[in-house]
Formats: C-alpha cells, structure tokens, sequence
C-alpha cells in the first residue's frame, strides 16, 4: 500500500470512528491516565453541556457523582501493563454516553487476574442489597473502613449503586495470561 | 488558639475555624486531590481544640458535594466532635443541604445515626 493510501485509510477510520461514537450517542471519550486534572475537566465539562441541555439540578448531580467515581477508581485502581519501557498503570477507557432516557458512563481498565475474584464478590454483594441494605454497607464501610495509601475509602462501588438505584453492570475480557480488562457501566435515569 | 481560614476552590471546601469568634464552618464542594494531606490540618486543629473547647460548639457543614474519599474524612471531624460532647460541653452540628437535594439531606441524616452529638437539618 502506498502511502497516501495508508493516511487515507486513517482518515476513513477516524469518519468510521465517528459515526460509530454518534450511533452509540458517546458525547465523551478518552484513553489514557486518568489524573485530578482530568477528572476536573471531564466533570466540568459534562456539568456545562448537562446546564445547557436545561437538565435537572438532580440528574446533573448524579452525573457528577457518578463520573467522579468512576474515574477515580481507573486512577487509584488500574493495574500496570507493559513491558520495559512501556509500563502503564492509571490508565484505562473511559466514555459518557446520553440518550433519550439515560445517561451511562462507562470505564475500562486492565487489573490483575487474582483481584477478579475478590471484586466480583464486592459487585455481587452490592448488586444483592436493596436501598436499606446498600445504606447499612456504606455506613459500616465508612465507619470501620480506613483511607488507603491512595486515598481510597472502598465505597466507590456502593455510592454508584446508590446514587443511580440500578445494578452494576460489569464484565472481564482476558488480556493476558495475568491481566483482565474490566469494564464497568452505569446508568443514570433522566427522568427522576 | 490561632484559626484557620481555607478559601473554597471547584474542588476543595471553604473552611472557617475561629474559636475566638465561635466560626466553625466547612462548605462548598470538596473532591481533593488528596483527601488526607488537605484536611490533616483540619483534624489537628480539631485536636488542640477538644483539649479546651468552649462550652458550645456549633459546627457549620455547608456542603453542596463530596465524593467517597471525603465522606470518610468527614466522619472523622463528627467524630472529634462527638469526643468534645462526650466531655460534657454542648456539640451543635448544622447540617445544610440545598433544598432539591435529597441525597446530601440523606447524607446529614446518616452521619446524624452514627455520632452521638446534636443534630440540626437545615435547607438553604
């Protein structure tokens, strides 16, 4: 191939890539190391388009909720990949979607196989929990919980299922022999 | 003792501490970048404060956000004051939420259960 063929080829990718960003309704995407820099700018954008779009006070606050956990769980809890030079960790996918009914946020990142089994014991024992139960785990969470290293408090997942009144919707895709990719996606209900 | 005064930013809360004119106040949003290093001067200043505290306290929270990591730390300040209460010095916390916000109200309401001090829910 040659290689204006090869550029075009690019940008063909790139229109493609839109189109499927539009069809999915995705109004942000991002990949990359999730910092409170961006955090800030994501959360402020969402904020500003949300106002704009005359979207409730509370809906806006879910939204905000929601993201700030979101991306603070890639950037306290996304393993390391890469080898040599090339060693990654913070990072991860991270995509808001809005449509008629909802908005749905969506991360992505690589962790180590031998969490799996411990996190997926943490989503399902929050998926089982009613609005009474949810409350009581993160009141004793809060209470006997301490702050790691990284500032992580362990009520990330609990606060989403709370704030949204939906179950968490998760799902792990082999990378390598030692590492998953774990995705987690969230929606909130515009009409509340 | 000498007081502490923290502007508010889009991330961090405003913070009053003035015991000499009886200001005890943590408002706005608070998302920061490390939760424990932005309020360790907070807690201590909780600290020397509950060694001689004054016969009533009534602490402000003015808060319109906080994530996971700060309702942690959050717990921790209610904490130091229910230690004054216990003493036997009357504790007040004013609890403000906006008037449309039923999970910050929610939010008062927990912590209200966990500590042993006065509880005041007020929407603004």
């Amino acid at each position: 191939m040659t290689k204006e063929n090869n550029e075009k080829g690019f940008l063909e990718f790139v229109y493609n890539f839109y189109k499927t960003m539009k069809a999915h309704e995705i109004t942000l995407v991002y990949e990359g190391e999730i910092t409170h820099q961006i955090t800030k700018a994501f959360t402020s954008l969402t904020e500003s388009n949300m106002s704009k779009e005359m979207e409730s006070n509370n809906v806006q606050r879910k939204v905000f909720h929601v993201m700030v956990e979101c991306l603070q769980n890639i950037s306290k809890h996304a393993d390391t990949f890469g080898q040599n030079d090339y060693v990654y960790s913070g990072r991860g996918i991270f995509l808001v979607s809005k449509a008629d009914s909802e908005y749905s946020v969506t991360t992505g990142n690589v962790i180590d196989n031998y969490k799996i089994d411990e996190l997926t014991t943490l989503l399902e024992q929050i998926n089982s929990l009613d609005k009474e139960g949810l409350k009581e785990m993160y009141k004793t969470q809060m209470k006997e919980g301490r702050l790691s290293a990284k500032g992580g408090a362990g009520l990330g997942f609990i606060d989403i299922a709370r704030k949204t009144g939906k179950k968490l919707l998760y799902h792990f895709l082999p990378v390598s022999e030692t590492t998953s990719f774990f995705l987690l996606t969230s929606t909130i209900s515009r009409n509340i | 003792m000498e007081a502490i005064k923290i502007l508010g930013t889009d991330d961090t809360p405003g913070i009053v501490l003035d015991a000499e004119n009886d200001v005890f106040e943590i408002s706005g949003r608070s998302l920061p970048e490390d939760v424990t290093s932005f309020y360790e001067p907070v807690l201590n200043w909780l600290d020397e404060y509950s060694e001689n505290p004054k016969p009533k306290t009534e602490f402000v929270f003015k808060l319109t956000y906080f994530n996971t990591a700060s309702s942690k730390v959050l717990l921790d300040i209610l904490m130091k004051l229910e230690d004054i209460h216990s003493t036997g010095k009357e504790v007040l916390v004013k609890w403000y939420y906006p008037d449309d916000d039923e999970d910050m109200q929610e939010a008062g309401e927990e912590y209200a259960d966990i500590v042993d001090v006065n509880f005041e829910q007020l929407s603004c």
